[in-house]
């Protein structure tokens, strides 16, 4: 029997597998297994939360692998791991190490100012931030398998995360009632390829998974996003540096099941303690804004 | 009955890419997530997704005690993936406190073929299917164990392990036709629901590619 690995359609395939959950940024096997309980659908291994990087500065890189292979071991569900953007070779030891998924990540320093990763040389599958249609059809161009917008991470601020799944969301409407002579201009004002373009316009979605990131912090946080047309959501610093970590997840999972049903959302907002401190994003002078990394 | 109304579960997962293969095939397709959204539907499909998730949430939100009571009661149910596990009578390796909402006399193993990385897409015989053989894709996919008396195997692997079973109105795949296009296995499924073949148009378009991805 002939078996192929590594196709475009078991890449995509599991972020498809993924909709409608949440997937929580781990430093640690404990923290892994908290989330896994609360009902996350997969964990993203990292050194620190955003909320710390942002808090301890300097260089960001790939996690230590013992501390992915200890997050691998501790659950089941899917466990991704960041690369540093551009940083090919990081990539390739996180696909050693067997995680299911690598973020090419803006909150890591970028190792290359110029090239992204290209995701095609890997049977692991990528996601990538965007903060609009271009950067995210540019990021599937060069084989990412799943999208996310990109928010401002770190911040406990949902507003970038809102600006950035509107505006995707609003440029892919765009599209669908654009003749065909109109979407060639639109290939080239978006800078991404006409056939992702043209294809976008057909079936009004993107050609993968859509989540969105960056400041959510509470369960209503994570419905808006669905609401605004988000496949799933990603939390980062926003449960693990919030009061009561466990609850606060389990009642974000729930949320974004029942997105559209408020009554759900106030019964799960309830008595969650302190919710992440958080800096409002427009307290943050421009170089300290990680959405701006990526290109 | 003409236009059978099928429910997909849609508490997390692949929803969306059932609701197009069930749609095209001419069911009536609706979302549950709640049990008054149970009551009415001739069948129910569990998509795939994190089967541990989907349990969780059937509890929390009291699905599980309705679910299954339709599923004892007759309710014809197909399970893909993440689908499956749930539909297992057994799991062998789920995670602390994991349950299954059963129906299926099998044991189900999560995971079995590894991580991501050994995710892979292949054509498999069904010998109850008509022919060609199917264009699949396993996806962190669970395998079958341990067949009851009342369960029939529909597709092995060379290896020999057990990929779709059928008992009776419930069926499960380890794969996924949804992001296949290869509707033959809604398809069949509906014909459970409907007994009876389906019309000449919506077999032409069981072979149909999906659109979109």
């Amino acid at each position: 029997m002939h078996t192929t690995t590594g196709t475009g359609r078991v890449k995509r395939g599991l972020a498809e597998m993924l909709k409608g959950g949440v997937i929580m940024d781990v430093v640690t096997p404990e923290q892994a297994r908290i989330a896994e309980d609360a009902g996350a659908v997969a964990v993203m291994a990292l050194e620190r939360v955003p909320a710390d990087i942002r808090a301890q500065g300097g260089v960001s890189r790939m996690s230590d692998p013992d501390m992915i292979d200890g997050i691998v071991a501790a659950v089941s569900i899917p466990v991704m791991a960041k690369a540093r953007i551009g940083h090919f070779v990081e990539a390739q030891v996180l696909q050693e190490l067997g995680v299911d998924y690598i973020d090419e990540s803006e909150v890591l320093s970028p190792a290359d100012f110029v090239n992204h990763i290209d995701k095609h040389a890997f049977t692991v599958p990528f996601v990538c931030g965007a903060t609009d249609l271009g950067e995210a059809l540019r990021r599937i161009n060069e084989g990412a398998a799943m999208i996310r917008s990109k928010g401002e991470a770190g911040t406990g601020d949902v507003s970038e995360a809102t600006k950035h799944i509107r505006r995707i969301t609003s440029q892919v409407n765009a599209l669908r009632s654009m003749t065909r002579d109109e979407l060639y201009v639109a290939a080239k004002d978006l800078q991404a390829p006409y056939d992702l373009v043209a294809e976008v316009a057909e079936t009004g979605k993107l050609p993968v998974v859509l989540f969105t990131a960056g400041g959510v912090a509470t369960p209503a946080d994570a419905a808006m996003m669905m609401q605004l047309g988000a496949d799933g959501v990603f939390v980062g610093s926003g449960i693990f540096k919030s009061g009561d970590p466990s609850r606060r997840a389990a009642a974000i999972v729930k949320a974004t099941t029942f997105h559209d049903d408020p009554a759900v959302i106030a019964e799960v907002s309830r008595g969650l303690g302190e919710a992440m401190v958080g800096i409002n994003v427009t307290d943050l002078p421009a170089p300290h804004r990680l959405a701006e990394r990526g290109w | 009955m003409t236009r059978p109304r099928v429910g997909i579960l849609a508490l997390q997962g692949d929803v969306r890419e059932h609701a197009a293969a069930l749609t095209a095939l001419g069911a009536d397709v609706s979302l549950v997530r709640r049990e008054s959204e149970l009551a009415g539907v001739d069948a129910l499909v569990l998509p795939g997704g994190e089967s541990s998730v989907i349990d969780k949430l059937t509890r929390t939100f009291g699905l599980r005690a309705p679910l299954r009571a339709a599923i004892s009661g007759g309710l014809p149910v197909f399970g893909t993936c993440a689908g499956l596990v749930l539909l297992a009578d057994r799991l062998a390796n789920g995670i602390e406190g994991q349950l299954t909402l059963g129906g299926l006399d099998v044991t189900v193993r999560r995971n079995a073929f590894g991580r991501q990385g050994e995710s892979f897409e292949t054509e498999l015989a069904v010998p109850a299917l008509q022919p060609p053989t199917a264009s699949v894709a396993f996806i962190r996919a669970p395998v079958v164990e341990n067949l009851g008396p009342g369960v029939s195997a529909l597709a092995t692997l060379p290896d020999g392990r057990v990929v779709a079973v059928e008992q009776g109105n419930l069926l499960g795949t380890a794969f996924h036709p949804e992001l296949t296009g290869d509707r033959r296995f809604h398809q069949r499924f509906l014909e459970t629901v409907t007994g009876r073949p389906a019309a000449a148009g919506s077999a032409r378009a069981a072979l149909s590619p999906a659109a979109g991805s």
